[in-house]
C-alpha cells in the first residue's frame, strides 16, 4: 500500500513499453491520463459543490433547501446541469463571436489548472514544480483576462462595466494575496507546494495566523464573492460580467466559480494547514487526499460563513480596504516575520511557534488599536450637523389675500 | 524528432503567428488577445530554457498585468465611430522592407559566429535556479544595485502615471 | 537536439514583426504593442545566451527580471500618456498627434 498511484503508473509504463512506444509518447500518455484522472474527478465534486452550497445558504437562511430531488436532494445538481443543457443558447447581436465563445472556458479552464499543483499525498502532485505559488497567482491573473473577455465581448454595457469594476478589484487585491502567500514561502524556504507541506511541523497557521487571515480575505476578494461580489451584484448591475450568457456557458462560468471557491480552499489548506498532513499518512498515503478535502472543505464553509453573513461593500469601500489596509498590513508582517525568522534562527520549535504567534497577535492587537482610533474619529465626523434641505420660506400671506 | 524538439516548433508557429496578427489586425481589441496568445508561446519558450520563473513572471506580470492594462486603455481611448482608413500609415511597405532586412541580417550575421551551433549544455543535478536567482539579486557581489534601482524606477513610474492621467477637477 | 540557433532566430523574427508593428501602426497602442513583442524577444535572447553559453552564472536571468521590470514600468507610462493625451486632443493616432500645442 506503499504509494498506489506511482506504482500503477510504474505498471502502466512497462505494459505501454512492452507494446513498443518509445520513452517520450509512453510519458505523453501517461501524463495525459494523470490530467484526464484529476480533472474529472474534480468537475465530479464541482457538481457536488453545487448542492452542497445549496443547502448550505437555506440552513443559513434557516429554511430546508432542495430537498424533493431524491434524498436530501441530492440529485438536485443533475436536475439542474439538464436544466442549463437544454437551454437556448442566446448570443446577443453585435457579440464578438469567437471570444463571446471562449471567455467561459478560460473561466473554467483556468481553474482546473491550479489543481495540477494541489499535493494529494506525500508522492502525488500533478506537476511538483519549484515555483508552484508564483504559478498559483499567475493562473489567477489569466482568470481575471477570461472575465474581461466575458464582459466586452457581450456588447453590453452593464457587462462591461462589470467587467471593469471585477477587474480592477481582482488586481488590486492579488498585492496582499501575494505578500501573504509569501510569507509561507519565507518560512518554508521554498516556493514548491511539496516542500511547504513537508516544512509544516506545527500548521503554518499556527505560526502565522494573520498571513491566512489576510490570504482568506483576499482570496474571498478574487473568488468575486460575497461581500466582495461588486462583479455579479444582482441587485446593482443586474448580474454583471455574465448577463448576456445563457444555458451552459452560463453553467460553466456559475461552476467554475464554485469550482474555483473549492481550489483555492485546498489552496489555503495545503499552505496554512498542512495540506495531507495527519496521523498515519506516512503508513497509508491513501489518507492523504481524505485529510486534505477534509480542511478544504473546513476553509469552504468559512468561506461560505461569510458569504451568507456580511452585506455587500461598495467598490470604493472595497478598494480602499485594499490599499488602505489590507496592504501595509501585510507588508508590515512579511517584514516582522522575516527580521523574526532571521533572528530565531536557531532556536528550538516550541520558543520560535509561541513569539512568532505573540508577534501576530500583538500586531492584530495594535492594528485593532488604530481602527478604534479612526473609528472613533470616524463616528464622530459622520455624526455632525450637516446641511439638510429645506424648502424656500414660501410667501402665504398673497394667497390668502386672494380668498 | 526529439519532443523538445515537436514543442518548441509547434510553440514557434504559434508565437510567431499571433505576432504577425498582432501587427495585422484592424480591430485593436483582437490584436491585444493575439498578443496574448503570443506572450503564452514566449513563456512556453522560457520553460524550454529551464527557467521556470521566468515563465511565472511572464504570465503574471505580462499577460496578467500588461496586457490587461492595455486592454483597458484601448477600451478607454475608443472613438464612437470607427476609426476610417486604413490601420498602417503611408510608407507600410518601407516598414516590411525593413523589417525583412533586418531579420535576414541577423540571422546571416549570426550563423557565421562560431557559437551558433551552441548545443544544450547540462545543468548540475539539483541546480535550483531561482534560489541562485534570488541570492544573485539581493547580493553585495551580486546585482543588488540594479535591483534597487529598479525598484526606484517603478516607483517613479507609479508616481509618474498617476500624476499624468489625473483628471483634474476644474 | 535544440542548439541555440533555434532560440535566436526565433527571437530575430519576433523582434522584426515588432519592428514592423512599429513602424507600419497608426494607433499609439498598436505601436506599444510592437514595442511589447520587441522587448520580449529581447528577454528571450538573454536567457537562451544564458542557458546555452554560461549556465554558471546567473547574470543573464539577473539581467532578464530588471528587463522585465523596465518593460512593465514603460508600459505603464505610455499607457497613461495615452489616457491624458485622448482626453485632450480625442485622437491617439500617431499621425494626429504631430503639434506641439495649438
Amino acid at each position: 500500500m506503499s504509494d498506489p498511484v506511482n506504482s500503477i503508473a510504474e505498471w502502466l509504463r512497462t505494459i505501454l513499453a512492452s507494446w513498443g512506444l518509445s520513452e517520450g509518447l509512453i510519458t505523453v500518455i501517461l501524463a495525459v491520463l494523470g490530467v484526464v484522472i484529476l480533472a474529472t474527478f474534480v468537475l465530479v465534486v464541482d457538481i457536488l459543490l453545487v448542492w452542497i452550497e445549496r443547502k448550505m445558504v437555506a440552513r443559513f437562511q434557516d429554511r430546508f433547501g432542495p430537498n424533493r430531488v431524491g434524498p436530501y436532494g441530492i440529485i438536485q445538481p443533475i436536475a439542474d446541469v439538464i436544466k442549463l443543457l437544454i437551454k437556448e443558447d442566446i448570443m446577443p447581436m453585435g457579440a464578438d463571436k469567437f471570444i463571446f465563445n471562449l471567455a467561459p472556458i478560460i473561466a473554467l479552464a483556468t481553474v482546473l489548472l491550479l489543481w495540477a499543483v494541489v499535493p494529494l499525498a506525500p508522492t502525488v502532485i500533478g506537476a511538483d514544480i519549484n515555483v508552484a505559488v508564483l504559478y498559483v497567482v499567475a493562473i489567477g491573473s489569466i482568470g481575471t483576462l477570461g472575465i474581461i473577455m466575458a464582459g466586452w465581448a457581450s456588447n453590453n454595457k452593464y457587462a462591461l462595466l462589470g467587467a471593469f469594476r471585477t477587474v480592477a478589484t481582482m488586481i488590486a487585491y492579488e498585492v496582499p494575496m501575494i505578500i501573504a502567500l509569501l510569507i509561507p514561502v519565507l518560512l518554508a524556504r521554498s516556493m514548491g507546494m511539496q516542500t511547504i507541506v513537508n516544512a509544516q511541523s506545527p500548521w503554518y497557521i499556527f505560526i502565522v495566523p494573520l498571513a491566512a487571515v489576510i490570504l482568506f480575505v483576499s482570496s474571498i476578494a478574487e473568488l468575486g464573492r460575497t461581500p466582495f461580489d461588486i462583479s455579479e451584484a444582482e441587485s446593482e448591475i443586474v448580474a454583471g460580467f455574465h448577463i448576456e450568457y445563457t444555458g451552459m456557458k452560463f453553467g460553466l462560468f456559475y461552476a467554475g466559480e464554485l469550482l474555483h471557491a473549492l481550489t483555492v480552499s485546498a489552496l489555503i489548506a495545503t499552505i496554512f494547514l498542512g495540506g495531507w498532513r495527519g496521523p498515519y499518512v506516512d503508513q497509508l498515503p491513501l489518507l492523504g487526499p481524505v485529510y486534505l478535502f477534509i480542511k478544504a472543505f473546513l476553509v469552504y464553509y468559512l468561506i461560505m460563513w461569510v458569504r451568507y453573513s456580511f452585506p455587500r461593500v461598495r467598490i470604493d469601500q472595497m478598494l480602499g480596504f485594499n490599499w488602505k489596509f489590507l496592504t501595509p498590513l501585510a507588508l508590515f508582517l512579511l517584514i516582522v516575520v522575516a527580521i523574526l525568522d532571521k533572528a530565531m534562527a536557531d532556536v528550538n520549535t516550541v520558543w520560535y511557534v509561541l513569539v512568532m504567534l505573540g508577534a501576530n497577535l500583538l500586531i492584530v492587537w495594535g492594528t485593532m488599536m488604530i481602527l478604534r482610533r479612526y473609528a472613533r474619529i470616524e463616528r464622530v465626523r459622520i455624526a455632525e450637523e450637516r446641511p439638510v434641505a429645506r424648502a424656500p420660506e414660501s410667501d402665504n400671506n398673497e394667497l390668502v389675500g386672494q380668498e | 524528432m526529439t519532443v523538445m524538439q515537436v514543442v518548441f516548433l509547434v510553440t514557434a508557429v504559434v508565437s510567431l503567428g499571433g505576432a504577425v496578427m498582432v501587427v495585422t489586425t484592424r480591430n485593436l481589441i483582437h490584436a491585444a488577445l493575439w498578443l496574448i496568445l503570443t506572450l503564452f508561446g514566449v513563456a512556453v519558450m522560457y520553460g524550454l530554457l529551464s527557467a521556470p520563473f521566468f515563465t511565472v513572471i511572464q504570465v503574471v506580470i505580462y499577460i496578467g498585468a500588461i496586457a490587461i492594462l492595455m486592454i483597458f486603455a484601448i477600451m478607454l481611448t475608443r472613438r464612437v465611430k470607427q476609426e476610417p482608413g486604413s490601420s498602417v500609415n503611408k510608407g507600410w511597405w518601407l516598414a516590411g522592407l525593413m523589417a525583412l532586412v533586418l531579420f535576414t541580417a541577423l540571422v546571416w550575421m549570426l550563423s557565421t559566429w562560431p557559437g551558433f551551433q551552441t548545443t544544450l549544455p547540462e545543468l548540475p543535478q539539483d541546480f535550483d535556479s531561482i534560489k541562485v536567482l534570488g541570492a544573485a539579486l539581493v547580493s553585495t557581489e551580486g546585482y543588488v544595485i540594479p535591483f534597487e534601482i529598479a525598484s526606484v524606477l517603478l516607483l517613479a513610474a507609479l508616481i509618474g502615471s498617476v500624476a499624468v492621467a489625473w483628471e483634474r477637477k476644474s | 537536439m535544440i542548439s541555440l540557433s533555434y532560440f535566436l532566430v526565433f527571437a530575430a523574427a519576433l523582434f522584426c514583426i515588432g519592428l514592423y508593428g512599429v513602424l507600419a501602426r497608426k494607433n499609439a497602442i498598436a505601436i506599444l504593442m510592437g514595442i511589447e513583442l520587441m522587448l520580449n524577444a529581447v528577454v528571450i535572447n538573454l536567457i537562451a545566451f544564458w542557458r546555452f553559453r554560461s549556465p554558471e552564472m546567473i547574470t543573464g536571468q539577473a539581467f532578464g527580471v530588471i528587463v522585465f521590470a523596465v518593460a512593465a514600468a514603460e508600459v505603464a507610462v505610455g499607457l497613461a500618456l495615452f489616457i491624458a493625451i485622448f482626453r485632450r486632443r480625442n485622437t491617439i493616432a500617431a499621425d494626429e498627434i504631430d503639434l506641439l500645442k495649438w
